[in-house]
C-alpha cells in the first residue's frame, strides 16, 4: 500500500469505526446511521475518491480506493461505497462528471448488455444491479459508450441479495440519460466486470481478516469442557485452516488490486490477476464462512451476533460481477488457447 | 489479541528477467541434450553429477551467498527464480539442491572459517550433496526426542545411533545431524541437542537403502557405530540446537518447491484438453489455475519478506501448509478433468504416466519436512491459540 492508501485508509477506518460499528449497526432499529455514515464518507472524499478533482471528485489513485474498500470489508459497511466508486471510475474514464450521492453501476453480470439507441436512449436489462434501488444514479456502460442515468427513470425489481441488500433488475426502456460520452479504447464490458471482481474481491478479503479476528478472539473466550476452545488442537487446526483461506483471499485481492494500480491496460496479466482474485477469494468466502461458523457454535447463527453481517456479505458477493464459475470457466478456456508451452510463462509474469 | 497476517505485496525485480531468459535458454539446452526429460520426473534419476557442475559454473548454487564462499551476493528473489524454474522444468537438482537451501545457510551462521572456506566453495560448484540427518527410529515430527548420541572425547566426540528417512545419504558427501550431547531438562525439553557437520567418509558410518513405494531409492538408516566427529565439526551452540531453527526455515518452508512438485500433471492436462476443453474441465482448469497463482504470490511475498529483514514465521508455515496440500491433492483433480478426454487423442497417454508418478509420490508433500498436523500447530501458536 502507498504512503497515501495508508493515509486514506485510516480515516476511512476512523469513519466507519466511529459511525458504523458492527455491533451497533447491528442493534440499530431503523437506518439512520447510514445517512450520517455517509455523509461523513462523502465529506472525507472517500465516496468519489476514484473522480478526479475537475470532474468533481478528490482524485486518489486506485491504489487507494482499494484500500479504502478493504476498510469497508472489514467493517461489512451496509452503503454502497464500493458500488459509488465503481461508478465514479467509470463515469471518470469517459470524462464524465460525477454527481453528488450514491451511485450504482450497470451491467452488473458479464451475460448482460445495455445497447446505445440511434436516438441517444439507453435500452436493455441488468440483473443484480447491487443497491441501485438506493443509489440516485446509475453509472452504465453500453457498447462503447458510457452513460450517467437517473435511477428514477428506470424500471427496477425488488430482488433482495442474501444480505437482504438491494440487488435489483433494472430495466431500461429507452431511457434517456443525463450525459453519454464514448468509452476510452480498451474499456469495455469484460473490462468493467474485471474491475468489478477486483472490487470485490479486496472486500471480501477485509471481511476475512476482520472474521479471523473474530474467531479467534471467540475461541480464547468460549471455555468448554473446562478450558478455552482454543485449547483443543482440532479447533487450533480449524483456525489454521481459516487463517490460510483468509491468507489466499488476501494475497489474490491485494495483488490484482496492485496490478491494475499499475497497468495501463487490460492485459493478459491482468486478465489472469483479476479471474484468480474473484475466484479464490469466492472460495475462501464459502471456506472461511464454514469454519467460523463451526467454531462460533449456536451464537454466531443469531441474529443478534454480527459473524452473519460479514458471512452473508462476502457469501452475496461472489455473484456480482461474474461468479467464480464463471471466471474460472473463461480463465481455463484462456489457458487452453494460449497452450501448454505458454502456461508457466503466463503464471510466472505475475 | 491476534497476530495479523501480512503479505506484503511483492514483485520480482527487473533484474529477474533477464536471469529467467537465461535460465530457461540453459534448461532447453540442457533438455536437447537429452540431460533430462521435463515431462517425466519418473525416469531417470534425480540427480546429476555433471548438470550440478554446469548449474554451478552458471553461478547459480548459493547464488545469495558471499562471494569469499563462492557465491555471487544476488538477493533471494533472484534465487526464488533459478528455483522456480528448475522445479517447473523437473531439472535434476537432487544432489545439490539442500545444500543450496538449507546446509550452506546453516555452515555460513555456524560453523568455524576454515570450514566454510573449505566446503561453501564447493557446494557453489556443484560438486558437493548434503543431507538432512533428523529422524529417527524413534523421532520423526518430535525432533527433540532424538536419541542419536554424542559422547565427548579427545580432540572430538564418538557418534553412536541411528538416522533414519534420510534422503540422498547414499550419495551424500555431509551430512547436517542432530546429536545427543546432553540429557533433556525437566525444565526444557528440547535441551541437549547440538548440531554436528557429518563427513559421510568418517569410519563407523554405514547407509542402507530404505527403497520407498514407487521402487527409488531415496530413503536410507544411517548406523553410526563410535563414528568420530571433530570439534571443529560442532554447529553452533553445545546443547543448544533447539535455538539454531530460525528464519531459515521459513525460506525451506515457503519456496516454490513448496507447490510445484506436481506442476507437471496440470501442464500435462493443459497439453491433454487442447485448444478447447469442454466447459467442465475449463472450469476445474479455471479455478487450479487461480489456485496456482496465488500460492506463488504468497510465496514471493513471504520470500520478499525475508530478503527485506522481515520474519514472516506464520506466513511461510502457511504457505507450505495449503502449497502441500494443494499439490498433493493436485494429481487427482487433474484425473478426474481428464476423465472425459478422448483415448486417442495424443497426450492422454503421456498425463496417464505422469499421473501413475504424481499420485504414488502424493502422499509423501504432506509429510516431509513439517508434517501438516505441525504446520498447522505453528500457525495456531503465532495465531494466539497456545
Amino acid at each position: 500500500m502507498s504512503e497515501s492508501g495508508s493515509i486514506v485508509a485510516e480515516t476511512a477506518a476512523r469513519i466507519f469505526a466511529d459511525l458504523a460499528d458492527p455491533q451497533e449497526v447491528n442493534r440499530a432499529r431503523d437506518g439512520a446511521w447510514k445517512g450520517r455514515l455517509w455523509q461523513a464518507l462523502a465529506d472525507a472524499g472517500l465516496t468519489l475518491a476514484w473522480v478526479p478533482e475537475e470532474n468533481g471528485g478528490s482524485g486518489a489513485e486506485l491504489a487507494d480506493g482499494f484500500a479504502i474498500l478493504g476498510v469497508a470489508g472489514r467493517y461489512a459497511a451496509a452503503v454502497p461505497l464500493a458500488e459509488t466508486l465503481l461508478a465514479g471510475w467509470l463515469l471518470s474514464r469517459a470524462g464524465l462528471r460525477a454527481p453528488e450521492g450514491a451511485m450504482s453501476l450497470a451491467p452488473a453480470r458479464p451475460e448482460d448488455r445495455l445497447v446505445l439507441n440511434a436516438d441517444g436512449t439507453l435500452s436493455g436489462q441488468a440483473r443484480g444491479v447491487p443497491f441501485a434501488k438506493e443509489a440516485r444514479h446509475l453509472a452504465a456502460l453500453a457498447g462503447s459508450s458510457v452513460a450517467l442515468v437517473e435511477t428514477a427513470a428506470c424500471r427496477l425489481n425488488e430482488g433482495v441479495s442474501l444480505a437482504g441488500e438491494p440487488s435489483n433488475t433494472v430495466t431500461f426502456d429507452s431511457v434517456k440519460p443525463v450525459a453519454v460520452a464514448p468509452a476510452p479504447a480498451g474499456l469495455n464490458q469484460p473490462a468493467l466486470m474485471l474491475m468489478g471482481c477486483v472490487v470485490r474481491s479486496v472486500e471480501t478479503a477485509g471481511a476475512l481478516e476482520a472474521i479471523l479476528e473474530m474467531t479467534v478472539r471467540y475461541a480464547n473466550e468460549r471455555v468448554a469442557f473446562e478450558r478455552p476452545i482454543a485449547k483443543f488442537q482440532a479447533v487450533q487446526h480449524n483456525l489454521a485452516r481459516l487463517a490460510g483461506e483468509v491468507s489466499a483471499a488476501m494475497t489474490a485481492a491485494y495483488s490484482a488490486a496492485d496490478a491494475i494500480a499499475r497497468a495501463d491496460t487490460f492485459d493478459d496479466v491482468i486478465f489472469l490477476e483479476a479471474t484468480a482474485a474473484k475466484i479464490r477469494s469466492a472460495e475462501a468466502a464459502q471456506e472461511g464462512a464454514a469454519i467460523a461458523h463451526q467454531v462460533h457454535g449456536a451464537i454466531g447463527f443469531t441474529n443478534e451476533h454480527i459473524l452473519h453481517r460479514y458471512t452473508l456479505r462476502m457469501l452475496s458477493w461472489r455473484d456480482d460481477f461474474g461468479n467464480e464459475s464463471y471466471w474460472a470457466a473463461a480463465l481455463g478456456n484462456h489457458v487452453a488457447a494460449r497452450g501448454a508451452d505458454e502456461f508457466w510463462p503466463l503464471v510466472a509474469a505475475c | 489479541m491476534t497476530a495479523s497476517l501480512a503479505f506484503d505485496q511483492i514483485r520480482l525485480p527487473p533484474e529477474c528477467d533477464e536471469l529467467r531468459r537465461e535460465v530457461r535458454a540453459f534448461l532447453i539446452a540442457e533438455i536437447a541434450a537429452g540431460t533430462f526429460d521435463p515431462h517425466h520426473p519418473g525416469h531417470g534419476d534425480a540427480h546429476s553429477k555433471e548438470f550440478s557442475r554446469r548449474v554451478g559454473a552458471k553461478g547459480w548454487i548459493g547464488m545469495t551467498w558471499p562471494k569469499k564462499y563462492g557465491g555471487r551476493e544476488r538477493n533471494f528473489l533472484e534465487r526464488y527464480v533459478v528455483t522456480e524454474e528448475f522445479r517447473v522444468a523437473n531439472a535434476p537438482v537432487r544432489l545439490h539442491f539442500v545444500a543450496d537451501r538449507q546446509s550452506g545457510p546453516i555452515l555460513i551462521k555456524y560453523a568455524p572459517e576454515h570450514v566454510k572456506m573449505d566446503i561453501l566453495p564447493r557446494i557453489c560448484a556443484g560438486e558437493v550433496c548434503f543431507a538432512i540427518g533428523m529422524s529417527e527410529p524413534g523421532s520423526g515430527s518430535d525432533l527433540f526426542a532424538a536419541k542419536t548420541k554424542a559422547t565427548k572425547t579427545k580432540g572430538g566426540w564418538l557418534i553412536n545411533g541411528t538416522k533414519i528417512w534420510t534422503s540422498n545419504a547414499h550419495i551424500a558427501d555431509y551430512m547436517l545431524a542432530l546429536f545427543r550431547t546432553s540429557p533433556p531438562t525437566k525444565e526444557n525439553r528440547r535441551h541437549g541437542l547440538t548440531q554436528f557437520l557429518v563427513d559421510m567418509k568418517t569410519p563407523g558410518i554405514k547407509v542402507n537403502p530404505v527403497y520407498q513405494l514407487t521402487g527409488a531409492h531415496d530413503f536410507n538408516e544411517v548406523v553410526f557405530e563410535d563414528a568420530f566427529m571433530p570439534d571443529d565439526h560442532v554447529l553452533g551452540e553445545i546443547d543448544g540446537a533447539w535455538k539454531q531453527a530460525t528464519s531459515e526455515l521459513a525460506y525451506e518452508r515457503s519456496g516454490p518447491e513448496r507447490f510445484l512438485e506436481t506442476f507437471y500433471v496440470l501442464s500435462g492436462l493443459v497439453r491433454a484438453l487442447g485448444d478447447k476443453p469442454d466447459i467442465r474441465s475449463a472450469e476445474g482448469l479455471g479455478r487450479l489455475v487461480a489456485q496456482l497463482h496465488t500460492l506463488r504470490r504468497m510465496s514471493v511475498s513471504v520470500n520478499g519478506m525475508l530478503q527485506a529483514g522481515k520474519e514472516p514465521v506464520v506466513e511461510g508455515s502457511i504457505v507450505k501448509d495449503m502449497g502441500t496440500v494443494w499439490e498433493q491433492k493436485l494429481p487427482n483433480r487433474v484425473r478426474e478433468l481428464a476423465a472425459f478426454i478422448e483415448e486417442e487423442e495424443g497426450n492422454r497417454a503421456t498425463l496417464e504416466e505422469q499421473l501413475r508418478f504424481a499420485t504414488m509420490i502424493a502422499p509423501k508433500l504432506t509429510i516431509q519436512g513439517g508434517t501438516t498436523e505441525v504446520l498447522r500447530g505453528i500457525i495456531a501458536r503465532g495465531l494466539g491459540l497456545r
